[in-house]
C-alpha cells in the first residue's frame, strides 16, 4: 500500500489537491460574487438586494444554485446534441485551469509555472470557443448573432490584451507570475500601475470586453438579443456559463493584481489577503461599471479597439521597448 | 424543416410574404412578440445583412381588444372606462380626447374649476407617462439602473394621482360635463410639494444618464426621421417635434385651459434619436411648469355641470371630433351617433400607430441595435396601437 502511494510522483499529488483547492476557491468566490453582484446592484439602484433568504439574504446565492440545479435541462429539437452539451462544460473547466500559475501568496501557488503568463492566455482563448459553440450548435438566430459578436470582440481584444501583458513581462524579462509580482514593492507607488498606467487601463478596457461585462457585454446583450449564445440553455446549462463568467472576472482581476497592483504585496505585512482585497476591489468595478453603464454599440465596440487600444497598446510597447533598451 | 415533415409550410402569413424577394445571402429574425426589446407583443420582423437591417417590418394584432367595436355595443358612459385600458402610460389624455368629443357633439359647458383639475391630472400622467418611457428606454440601450429612479419618482406622482383620480394606473376620473372628484387639500399640498422636488431631479437624470457620453454615442445621429418622412406617415408628438415640426395639439388647436398657461414647446431639429429624448425630458419641465401655473390659479366652484348625463343617456344625433395631446403625440377620438342608445362609430386615432409606421423606413440599413433603440425612442405602447 505505502509503495503504491509513494510510487505516484509528488508533482501529481500536488497538482491533484491544487485542482480540487482551485475548484473549491471558484464555488465558493462565485456565490460570494453573486451575491455581492445582487446586492451592488441594489444598493446601487436604491433598493436593498435579496433580503429574504438568511440574514440579509446571505443565503440567495445558495438558493439560486439549488434552483439552477433543479431545473429541467432542456435541449431545442434542431440542436446539435453533442456540441450543444459540450459547449458549458467547455466554458468551466479551461478557466480552472487558468489558477494554477496564479499566485495568490509567496507560496500559495498551485504550481509555479515559468510560461504563467503564457498558460493563462493560451486557455482563456478557449472560453471563445465554447462561446461560438454554444451559439452555433443551439441553432437559435440570436444564439448565432451572439456567437458571432463573441468571436470578433474576443479575438480583437485579446490583441491590445496580449500587447499590455507583453510590456510587463519585457520590463521584468519573464512570463512567470510570481517572478513579476516579487519585482515589485510592498508600496502602491512601487507598483507596476505607477511606471504602466496606459497599460493598465487598456488592460482593464480589455478585461471588461473578454469577460462579456457591461458595458461590452455585447454577446449577451439582452435588449438586443434576448440572451445572446446562451439564449437556449436552462438550467445548470446555463448555471455553468454563469459560473465561467464569474470565475473569468475572478482570473482577470487576478491577473490584473498580480501585473500591476503588487500582487500579494501591500503595506504592512505581505500575504494572501492583500493579493484577496486588491482582486475584490477590482470586482467591486467590475460590478460598479455594469450597473452604470449603458451598452456600447457593436460597430463602437470594435472601433475602441482598433482605432484606440490597438495603436496606444503598440506605442505602449514600443515605448517600454526603447526604455529598457537606453535604461 | 420540421415544418414542412409534417406537410407545413414554415412560418405564418406574415413571414411568408416577408420572405418575398428576399436576398440568398441574408438571415430573417423576428423579434418578438415575446422579445424584451419591443416592451409588450409587438412583433417585428427583420432581415439582417450580418447585423445590418436589410428591411423592417413591425407587425401588430397581439394585443388587440376591439376597443372600438366595444363602442357600439354600450353607452357611451359605459365605454368611459375603456380609454384608461387603451393607453396605459397617459390614459388621461385619452379620457379627455373622448370626454371632449361628446362636450363638443352634445355642446356641454365645463366648469372652470374642472379644466383645471383635466389639466393638472394629465400633466402629471403625462410626466409619468415620460418616467416610464425613460427607464424603459435606458433599459434597452442596456444601461439597467435608471429605471429604478425613473420608478422611485413615478410611484410618487401615482400616489399624488391617486388622490386625484382614485386609481394608479388606468384612470379614468373624468366624466361628460366635468370631473368625478374634487381636489383634495391634501394633494394640493402633495402635489405643490412635489413640483419643485421634481424640478430638482432632472438635471440629476441630465447628469447621469442624459450626458453619458455612451448614451450620446449610441442616439446621436442614429435613427433620423427627417420632417418629411414624418409628415409622410401622420406621426405627432415628440416623435415630430424631435423632427423640428412645431407641432402640439394644446398651442396648434387649443382645448381646455392650455393657452391661459406660459409654457413652451420644446422643438429639436435633428430628428435623431436623441432629439426625440430631449423633447420628451424638456415636456417634462414643462408639464411641471404647467401644473405649477394651474395649482396656483386654481379657480373655486362646481366640478361637473349641472344636469350632467346619466349612465342610460343617449348621445345626440350627430359627428363630432376631438384630439387633445397625448404623452405619445396626437391623440384623435371621432365620434358618429345616430342618436340611439349606443354611439354608432368611434373611431381611435392612435399617436403610435403612425409613429411605429414611419419606424420601417428609418430602420433600414442600420444596425440591429440601432434599430431597437429607434422602436424605444418612439416610446411605443402596443395595447395602443392595436386598441
Amino acid at each position: 500500500m505505502y509503495s503504491i502511494i509513494n510510487s505516484i510522483p509528488t508533482e501529481l499529488i500536488h497538482i491533484v489537491i491544487g485542482l480540487v483547492a482551485i475548484m473549491a476557491f471558484v464555488g465558493i468566490h462565485v456565490l460570494v460574487l453573486v451575491y455581492a453582484e445582487r446586492k451592488g446592484a441594489g444598493h446601487i439602484q436604491r433598493r436593498p438586494g435579496p433580503f429574504e433568504v438568511g440574514p440579509h439574504g446571505i443565503l440567495q446565492p445558495l438558493a439560486d444554485a439549488g434552483k439552477l440545479i433543479g431545473k429541467q435541462l432542456l435541449r431545442p429539437d434542431h440542436a446539435d446534441p453533442i456540441l450543444y452539451w459540450m459547449a458549458p462544460v467547455l466554458a468551466v473547466f479551461p478557466v480552472l485551469l487558468l489558477f494554477v500559475p496564479m499566485p495568490f501568496g509567496p507560496v500559495v501557488t498551485v504550481q509555479e509555472v515559468n510560461l504563467g503568463l503564457l498558460l493563462i492566455l493560451a486557455f482563456s482563448g478557449i472560453s471563445v470557443l465554447s462561446t461560438l459553440l454554444a451559439g452555433w450548435a443551439s441553432n437559435n438566430k440570436f444564439g448565432l448573432l451572439g456567437a458571432a459578436r463573441a468571436v470578433s470582440q474576443s479575438v480583437a481584444y485579446e490583441i491590445p490584451l496580449l500587447l499590455t501583458v507583453l510590456c510587463i513581462a519585457f520590463q521584468y524579462g519573464s512570463l512567470n507570475l510570481s517572478t513579476i509580482v516579487e519585482a515589485q514593492g510592498s508600496w502602491p507607488w512601487q507598483w507596476n500601475i505607477v511606471c504602466q498606467p496606459l497599460a493598465f487601463l487598456i488592460f482593464l478596457a480589455c478585461a471588461f470586453a473578454e469577460t462579456n461585462r457591461a458595458p461590452f457585454d455585447l454577446p449577451e446583450a439582452e435588449s438586443e438579443l434576448t440572451a445572446g449564445f446562451h439564449t437556449e440553455y436552462s438550467g445548470m446549462g446555463f448555471g455553468m456559463f454563469f459560473m465561467a463568467e464569474y470565475a473569468n472576472m475572478v482570473v482577470v482581476s487576478g491577473v490584473c493584481t498580480a501585473l500591476f497592483l503588487g500582487g500579494w504585496k501591500g503595506p504592512g505585512i505581505d500575504g494572501v489577503w492583500w493579493f484577496m482585497i486588491k482582486v475584490y476591489a477590482l470586482l467591486g468595478l467590475f460590478i460598479w461599471v455594469r450597473w452604470t453603464y449603458p451598452r456600447v454599440r457593436f460597430d463602437q465596440l470594435l472601433n475602441i479597439n482598433w482605432k484606440w487600444l490597438l495603436p496606444l497598446a503598440t506605442l505602449n510597447l514600443l515605448g517600454t521597448i526603447f526604455f529598457m533598451k537606453i535604461f | 424543416m420540421a415544418y414542412e415533415e409534417f406537410g407545413l409550410t414554415e412560418g405564418d402569413f406574415y413571414s411568408r410574404n416577408f420572405q418575398k424577394g428576399m436576398r440568398e445571402d441574408t438571415m430573417i429574425l423576428n423579434l418578438g412578440p415575446q422579445h424584451p426589446a419591443t416592451h409588450g407583443v409587438l412583433r417585428v420582423i427583420v432581415e439582417l445583412d450580418g447585423e445590418y437591417v436589410i428591411r423592417a417590418e413591425p407587425v401588430i394584432g397581439y394585443l388587440h381588444r376591439m376597443h372600438e367595436k366595444m363602442a357600439e355595443g354600450r353607452t357611451i358612459t359605459q365605454y368611459l372606462p375603456n380609454m384608461g385600458r387603451v393607453d396605459y402610460g397617459h390614459a388621461l389624455g385619452w379620457n379627455g380626447a373622448l370626454v371632449g368629443a361628446v362636450e363638443r357633439l352634445a355642446g356641454f359647458e365645463v366648469p372652470e374649476r374642472a379644466e383645471y383639475i383635466r389639466v393638472i391630472t394629465t400633466e402629471l400622467n403625462r410626466i409619468t407617462s415620460h418616467l416610464l418611457w425613460w427607464g424603459a428606454f435606458t433599459l434597452d440601450l442596456g444601461a439597467i439602473t435608471p429605471i429604478m429612479y425613473a420608478f422611485d419618482d413615478r410611484e410618487q406622482m401615482l400616489d399624488i394621482l391617486q388622490m386625484a383620480t382614485g386609481s394608479r394606473l388606468t384612470h379614468s376620473s373624468f366624466r361628460f360635463g366635468g370631473v368625478c372628484t374634487d381636489l383634495s387639500d391634501r394633494f394640493i399640498e402633495t402635489c405643490k410639494a412635489f413640483v419643485p422636488h421634481m424640478r430638482d431631479r432632472l438635471p440629476m437624470y441630465r447628469g447621469l444618464v442624459t450626458d453619458n457620453v455612451i448614451l450620446r454615442k449610441r442616439l446621436e445621429g442614429v435613427g433620423i426621421f427627417d420632417a418629411d418622412l414624418c409628415r409622410r406617415y401622420g406621426a405627432s408628438g415628440p416623435v415630430v417635434r424631435g423632427s423640428g415640426i412645431d407641432y402640439d395639439v394644446r398651442r396648434a388647436e387649443p382645448y381646455s385651459v392650455y393657452d391661459r398657461f406660459d409654457w413652451k414647446v420644446p422643438v429639436y431639429p435633428a430628428g435623431d434619436s436623441m432629439a426625440r429624448y430631449l423633447v420628451r425630458m424638456d415636456e417634462m419641465e414643462q408639464s411641471l411648469n404647467i401644473i405649477e401655473q394651474a395649482l396656483a390659479s386654481l379657480p373655486a366652484g362646481k366640478i361637473m355641470m349641472p344636469k350632467a348625463p346619466k349612465v342610460t343617456w343617449a348621445l345626440p344625433k350627430g359627428e363630432s371630433y376631438f384630439a387633445t395631446e397625448g404623452a405619445r403625440g396626437k391623440v384623435g377620438v371621432h365620434l358618429v351617433s345616430d342618436g340611439g342608445k349606443f354611439p354608432y362609430k368611434i373611431k381611435l386615432r392612435s399617436p403610435c400607430y403612425c409613429n411605429l409606421s414611419a419606424f420601417a423606413e428609418a430602420a433600414r440599413g442600420l444596425l440591429l441595435a440601432d434599430a431597437l433603440a429607434i422602436l424605444g425612442s418612439l416610446d411605443l405602447v402596443i395595447p395602443e396601437i392595436d386598441r
